[in-house]
């Protein structure tokens, strides 16, 4: 019952996708793949899933006119950072929980950068009874302290890696090393659209919901389907959960890469914008690499968006011009946060004010017939006292 | 080039392949190491090209690769070393899929068998992915030894082990590189007797491998066995002569008396 004909039976989209990963870890691979298959086949799955959307996360979210915010073209919001704690992750957890659960795993393990995936998985590894190890960077539990604190408060055990660069590059690589492992009975719960196959399938499925609502919400509400549909991209999964639903439609769709200090600069996040085509963490896809293939360190005022690759779906998008990729700068990105606060009484996480500043320039440039719809993807009260440290010039 | 590989890892059974990781704590000290190796009755050398990403590696050899890099060790330089130490022993790299692609692959098969490596193990490269890859080393007579886990199904580990030359690379444990608590000696020697029905190759145990203990335990039924991480341990914090001394202490220690010399 796949959703879509992309990825193939290779877990390949276009040319990108694909499985890159140690033989020990291909049969966990195959194993996830069949019981993904058979869930997503399952009614009562999806049943149970869109159950705990409704009573646990608290869906659909809303969508919200930003008219303070806009400028020519309206701006929608739609609003993830209503969900259960505080940004689009849940959705993804509480399916990757499910199907855990379903396969007789007896603990999860993740990955984290800013920490939001690691709170989401902590959340459900609360809720299913799941012993849940997260592991992070060891610059990220420092940058990230209250989601640390709020991870282990729910039971986690967070794990600092102290390998290489000490961000979520590494998590990760740490993450697939345990896994390896105790392949047997642990569950990995990739927070993203990024992975072997089927990873960026199986998490996309979990995050269209976004856009599913979002559509629907767009005509009831507004009468017409939106113009443009706008999203942060670090590794995905906001964006193709809000893209996945308008693919099929005349919208155009604009994944927004953070830029960091400047594309150009040596200092960015931006994979698609400024990378070129290689293999990270078991797909081929974008990468941010040297030209002899080692793995760049990346920059970005947003923790979230701070990750040299990026789903291979999105390079999929890219090459065959179906969706256009964008950057925004750090500083952009935090006159967005502010504004967007000051403006609507709403405070986005930094991943989502990169969306934010990109949908402000569309709406100057549309007409007033247009409608411009952005995944605001999370919350950002995390960030809070990051910036604050920055305006105060600490 | 497989078949001097193949013919030099029958000469002993078992046969003693150290992994060294180019460039740690530099080339010259990797270079003389690999002769005291070879001195000491190795058969192969498995030469890693250092990445920051070492996915299937554990702290011991993601250390190495990350102390390599950081005295700028680059894919040439390792290509360069392997041309250095041709003569003296059969060389099979240890690398990741994406300093392959980043160097193209036709390229690197092409450079790799003109520097005279023997083959090239591509972790991150399984039955999967195998066919935009092999097919390119086949024609430059590069061999790719393929990996068997312990979680590889048997139908899939006779696949592997049809796929695979050089030689089979058997896993002996779950999880990444690094020394270990004892193999399991009863799993592996099963799944040793199904490989062998489906290939003549020979059959090299590696992964937690660092005791002469260890090297009894898999003697009786593995072709050969590899010493990665346990190596990397003895010479670490030192180079030149006193890595040399090192290795060679525990080259012994691993190979019993019989070797001596050989």
């Amino acid at each position: 019952m796949r959703a879509s004909a992309q990825p193939d039976r290779r877990g390949y989209f276009g040319a990108f996708g694909g499985r890159f990963v140690p033989e020990v870890l291909a049969f966990a691979l195959d194993e996830l793949e069949s019981a993904v298959d058979a869930a997503f086949a399952d009614d009562a799955f999806w049943s149970d899933f869109h159950g705990l959307l409704c009573s646990y996360v608290g869906r659909p979210s809303p969508v919200y006119r930003a008219r303070r915010f806009e400028r020519c073209a309206p701006v929608v919001v739609k609003r993830e950072d209503l969900n259960h704690t505080g940004s689009h992750k849940i959705n993804n957890t509480l399916g990757q929980a499910l199907l855990a659960r379903r396969m007789g795993k007896e603990r999860l393990i993740a990955e984290t950068g800013a920490g939001q995936h690691g709170v989401a998985t902590a959340t459900v590894g609360a809720k299913f009874g799941f012993p849940v190890d997260v592991y992070m960077g060891a610059r990220d539990v420092e940058r990230q302290e209250p989601n640390v604190a709020l991870m282990r408060m729910l039971g986690a055990r967070v794990h600092s890696v102290t390998s290489g660069t000490q961000t979520l590059k590494d998590a990760t690589n740490e993450a697939f090393r345990v896994w390896a492992a105790e392949v047997e009975r642990t569950f990995y719960v990739i927070g993203s659209v990024v992975g072997a196959h089927p990873y960026p399938y199986m998490v996309r499925e979990f995050q269209r919901v976004i856009g599913d609502e979002a559509r629907r919400q767009c005509l009831e509400e507004h009468g017409r389907l939106p113009s443009d549909v706008v999203a942060c991209v670090g590794g995905g999964s906001n964006a193709i959960g809000i893209f996945t639903a308008f693919l099929g439609d005349d919208v155009r769709l604009w994944g927004v890469e953070a830029a960091g200090k400047g594309t150009q600069s040596g200092e960015t996040a931006a994979s698609l914008s400024a990378g070129s085509i290689g293999v990270l963490h078991g797909s081929r896809s974008y990468l941010l690499q040297t030209a002899d293939g080692q793995v760049c360190e990346t920059h970005s005022v947003s923790a979230g968006l701070d990750y040299p690759g990026v789903g291979p779906e999105h390079a999929y998008l890219k090459e065959s011009g179906r969706a256009t990729y964008v950057s925004v700068r750090d500083d952009e990105a935090l006159t967005a946060f502010h504004d967007f606060a000051a403006a609507e009484g709403i405070v986005p996480a930094l991943e989502s004010a990169h969306a934010l500043a990109f949908a402000r320039t569309l709406s100057r440039e549309r007409n007033s017939s247009d409608l411009v719809l952005v995944n605001l993807s999370g919350r950002g009260d995390k960030d809070l006292a990051y910036v604050r440290g920055l305006s105060s010039g600490a | 080039m497989s078949s001097r590989l193949e013919s030099a890892l029958r000469k002993h059974k078992p046969a003693f392949i150290p992994y060294l990781m180019a460039g740690d704590p530099d080339l010259e000290t990797t270079e003389a190491v690999a002769h005291a190796v070879r001195a000491c009755g190795a058969a192969a050398l498995e030469l890693g090209v250092p990445y920051g990403d070492p996915l299937a590696d554990g702290p011991t050899i993601a250390a190495a690769g990350q102390r390599a890099l950081e005295r700028g060790t680059r894919m040439c330089d390792v290509l360069a070393l392997a041309s250095r130490l041709r003569d003296a022993i059969p060389i099979v790299l240890f690398t990741y899929y994406n300093l392959v692609h980043a160097y193209g692959l036709e390229l690197f098969a092409q450079d790799a068998v003109r520097s005279g490596v023997a083959g090239a193990i591509v972790p991150d490269v399984t039955l999967e992915e195998l066919d935009d890859v092999q097919p390119i080393f086949e024609k430059h007579g590069l061999a790719m030894p393929l990996l068997v886990a312990p979680t590889t199904p048997a139908q899939r580990a006779g696949t592997i082990a049809r796929r695979a030359s050089g030689f089979v690379y058997v896993v002996s444990r779950l999880g990444v590189t690094g020394a270990s608590a004892a193999p399991n000696v009863d799993a592996l020697r099963g799944q040793i007797a199904g490989l062998r029905e489906a290939t003549r190759l020979p059959l090299a145990v590696g992964f937690g491998i660092s005791t002469r203990k260890h090297v009894e335990a898999v003697a009786p039924f593995a072709d050969a066995f590899i010493v990665g991480s346990a190596l990397i341990d003895a010479y670490s914090g030192t180079s030149g002569a006193d890595a040399v001394r090192r290795v060679e202490l525990l080259a012994y220690e691993l190979l019993g008396s019989s070797f001596r010399g050989g």
